[in-house]
């Protein structure tokens, strides 16, 4: 399992590439990325974090998700700061034996990603900035699990 | 304790985090606490629906305890992903 919290932009090919890749248990994996996007003249997004606090919450997740799942290994990589449309925010790998654990696992981890990971989102554009409200789908989509 | 905002939450108190002596022994006691220095602190705490907590980031609530706590944070509804 592995955790990335980082400003830098990642490899999203290398790390889909490197991702269990010695393994020959895993029958399946499925990878997801986040993508910032250019909706309504949206010039950047600005992500701010809780440090220390984000990298626990983004652990006790994959955590979660390894105990619900027959899971290999679980990826997050969750980056912070300005980014501009197009750029990928984040992106969740799940490798397991069969594709139904995989994909149910990686689905679990974005909805917990989005409402209980301490990420804000500030847009900036040419209607000024503004906080990015969460919505009541996001929560509601816990209830799912 | 160290008290830390993050997003519109710091943007209204106008600062990041801030050490505070207190004796309050919850968390809403350390909201009461709060508004009643400045009209700032009013202004941020004046919807709690809208506030999420952490207490030695771990979410909390409201009636959380703050026996030993180190740090509290206070921000919006998380919008990661």
């Amino acid at each position: 399992m592995r955790v990335v919290v980082q400003a830098a932009p990642f490899d999203y090919g290398a790390e889909c590439a490197d991702f269990a890749r010695d393994r020959t248990d895993m029958g399946a994996v499925v990878t997801f990325a986040g993508i910032v996007r250019g909706d309504g003249g949206l010039a950047s997004m600005d992500i701010e974090h809780y440090p220390g606090m984000t990298e626990k919450a983004l652990t006790a997740i994959a955590e979660e998700a390894a105990q619900r799942w027959s899971l290999g290994d679980v990826l997050v990589i969750h980056r912070h700061g300005p980014l501009r449309p197009g750029e990928r925010i984040m992106m969740v790998a799940t490798a397991a034996p069969h594709r139904r654990d995989a994909f149910e696992a990686a689905d679990f981890l974005m909805d917990y990603l989005k409402s209980r990971a301490p990420f804000w989102k500030k847009e900036r554009g040419t209607e000024g900035e503004n906080w990015v409200a969460a919505k009541v789908a996001d929560e509601d989509a816990l209830t799912r699990w | 304790m160290d008290v830390l905002y993050f997003a519109w939450v710091r943007e209204r108190i106008g600062l990041p985090r801030e050490r505070i002596e207190t004796s309050a022994a919850t968390v809403s006691d350390l909201v009461e606490e709060l508004r009643g220095r400045e009209d700032r602190y009013a202004a941020a705490f004046a919807d709690l629906s809208a506030i999420r907590v952490a207490v030695d980031q771990e979410l909390g609530d409201f009636d959380s305890p703050l026996a030993n706590a180190r740090e509290v944070a206070f921000f919006p509804p998380m919008t990661g992903g």
